[in-house]
């Protein structure tokens, strides 16, 4: 019971946080209505000006690709996530990742709408370039007549289309995570963990590189769909995950083998299907650039896991069916960032690049560095996003078939991708880092020694999932 | 009476029910096990993770049978469940004690 007390104490101090900002958006508000004002006035002089600045209205088009993109992207998290993971872990604690996963979902998309959307996508004034502002604060101002901006001057899509698709960005990127630490979490430590880490490393991290003025947006670092926002991001907060909680009992002594891999791949399949909805939808239109994302989105994916196979073929005798699944989910972080901006053999190129790294990253590194990242959260996302982000840099180029950017030198785009890079494992590993400890000396991070053995199925939510 | 206990290949166990049939067996008991014998296990591997799996899955099937149809049981079962690779299995034979047949409460060879 106290853990209880002491779990809603911290959401308690969350939500604490933003009591202020209520002052801040009455001031805000009313500088709204005199610059409206103001508007008004000069509006009301010359009849032309006002035929130029009529404001755009959303493209039915754009429109419902930015709806379906974001179911897609549902798709990928539940049921898509839940059971790639659940799949990978053993019987007796299957259930526990797919609750984990459905209710990390489930409060994320509350917490997008009540502060997530306006402190990631507003305009924080001076600190603008690290975090947005509360006017939006329970999105307040949002209508089903307001409008965000696309990549495109004078192209608009509704802003509730936009709210919708970014937050189920925050929910899959908190999600990742759990993979870091599954079989031995705490499931109240989890949500309190996920609440303090979204608001404290995703939100600022989105900021920083998608919204205007955010510091990484400034400095140019390109991340069509996430790869440092989400998978460098959650792939680190995983890895100081499993490095603070620490090992399973009996990891590396007994077998931990996938208890239902066919659930795995189809988890993996339904990965790939929404992962269209993640790149091509990140296009924000519905136009050549997203059809560019979404075929790069299956070469690329194709040639990882191909690359994966082979290497595993050659290495370790056999071609296993986890390997081509791992080495698609690797094919599809590293063109996450890729997707909209490279062509179709640099998406190739990355692919193929990926697979190998990435299995070595979850066996070679894994095994030397000692830590037990359950189902590879690092070695898949985090070592994916890194390649992603600095081969993005390279392959944009368009010397490489890439749509280039302007003012294109390869060495400065690699160093500042790089940068994001270094910016997000700092920031990422910094907070979850203070996050996880903050919960353990409150909640506790792990469950007992015990109820780990008993599995956290029954020991955690009282079910199993096979009654047979 | 004798009791017949059988380790075999699982799939073997068809042939090997068929041919107890036919020699007029009546009834077998099968059960999915794991054990190891001289045949090797196997590994496993899961991304970087390898694992040794020494238990195999085999059968085991129990046949209670009468005295003189022992040389009989053993030659078809050793024929039906032999590939000659190592792994086939083993057959070991137990006196039997009692029998009672819940329904009837028929006791002994009757009760087979």
């Amino acid at each position: 019971m106290k853990k209880l007390i002491a779990s809603f104490m911290l959401l308690a101090m969350l939500c604490g946080l933003s009591a202020p900002a209520f002052a801040e958006e009455a001031v805000a508000i009313t500088e709204a209505v005199s610059a409206v004002a103001d508007v008004a006035a000069e509006v009301a002089a010359p009849a032309e000006a006002v035929v130029e600045a009529v404001a755009p209205v959303p493209n039915k088009g754009d429109t419902t690709w930015m709806l379906l993109s974001t179911l897609l992207v549902i798709l990928m998290i539940v049921p898509g996530l839940s059971l790639f993971y659940g799949g990978l872990v053993r019987a007796k604690n299957m259930l526990s990742v797919l609750s984990q996963v459905f209710a990390i979902f489930a409060l994320i998309s509350i917490l997008w709408v009540i502060y997530g959307y306006t402190l990631a996508f507003g305009d924080g004034g001076g600190f603008n370039w690290m975090i947005g502002d509360l006017s939006k604060l329970f999105l307040a101002g949002v209508t089903p007549d307001s409008t965000a901006a696309t990549f495109t001057d004078g192209v608009v899509i509704p802003e509730l289309s936009f709210v919708a698709f970014q937050l189920t960005f925050a929910a899959i990127t908190t999600a990742l995570i759990i993979g870091g630490f599954a079989e031995r979490i705490k499931f109240s430590a989890l949500l309190v963990f996920s609440a303090l880490w979204f608001t404290l490393s995703y939100l600022p991290i989105a900021h920083m590189v998608w919204a205007t003025g955010g510091y990484l947006f400034e400095m140019g670092a390109l991340d069509f769909a996430g790869g440092t926002v989400v998978h460098i991001n959650a792939g680190i907060a995983a890895l100081v995950g499993a490095i603070v909680i620490g090992k399973r009992i009996g990891y590396g002594k007994e077998p931990m083998a996938p208890h239902n891999l066919p659930m795995t791949m189809i988890g993996a399949s339904l990965l790939w299907v929404g992962w269209f909805g993640f790149n091509a939808g990140s296009n924000l239109e519905a136009t050549g650039g997203a059809a560019l994302a979404l075929l790069n989105t299956i070469v690329a994916t194709g040639a990882a896991a191909l690359s994966w196979m082979f290497a595993e073929w050659m290495l370790r005798g056999k071609p296993s069916m986890l390997g081509i699944a791992s080495g698609a989910i690797a094919g599809l972080v590293v063109v996450t960032p890729a997707a909209g901006l490279v062509g179709p053999m640099g998406a190739i190129m990355l692919g193929l690049i990926v697979g190998p790294i990435c299995l070595w990253a979850v066996s070679g590194l894994k095994r030397s560095l000692g830590y037990d990242d359950s189902l590879d959260v690092f070695g898949i996302h985090a070592v994916g996003g890194i390649i992603g982000a600095i081969g993005t840099g390279i392959f944009v180029s368009p010397a490489l078939g890439g749509v280039g950017v302007a003012d294109y030198t390869m060495m400065g785009q690699v160093m500042t991708q790089a940068t994001g890079v270094l910016i997000t494992v700092v920031w990422s590993g910094v907070v979850a880092y203070v996050c996880f400890k903050l919960v353990d000396l409150t909640i506790g991070l792990r469950v007992s020694e015990e109820a780990e053995r008993e599995g956290l199925d029954t020991s955690t939510h009282g079910e199993r999932a096979y009654n047979m | 009476m004798k009791m017949v206990t059988a380790i075999i290949k699982p799939f073997k166990l068809d042939e090997v029910r068929e041919a107890l049939s036919a020699i007029g067996v009546q009834g077998i008991t099968v059960t999915e096990v794991k054990g190891f014998g001289r045949q090797k296990g196997h590994t496993e591997l899961y991304r970087g993770a390898e694992y040794v799996v020494d238990f195999l899955p085999k059968i085991k099937l129990e046949a209670a049978i009468q005295a003189d149809q022992l040389e009989r049981v053993l030659e078809v079962i050793e024929k039906a469940a032999q590939t000659g690779k190592i792994g086939d299995g083993k057959i070991f034979v137990q006196s039997l004690e009692q029998v009672v047949r819940i329904r009837t409460g028929e006791v002994g060879p009757e009760a087979l």
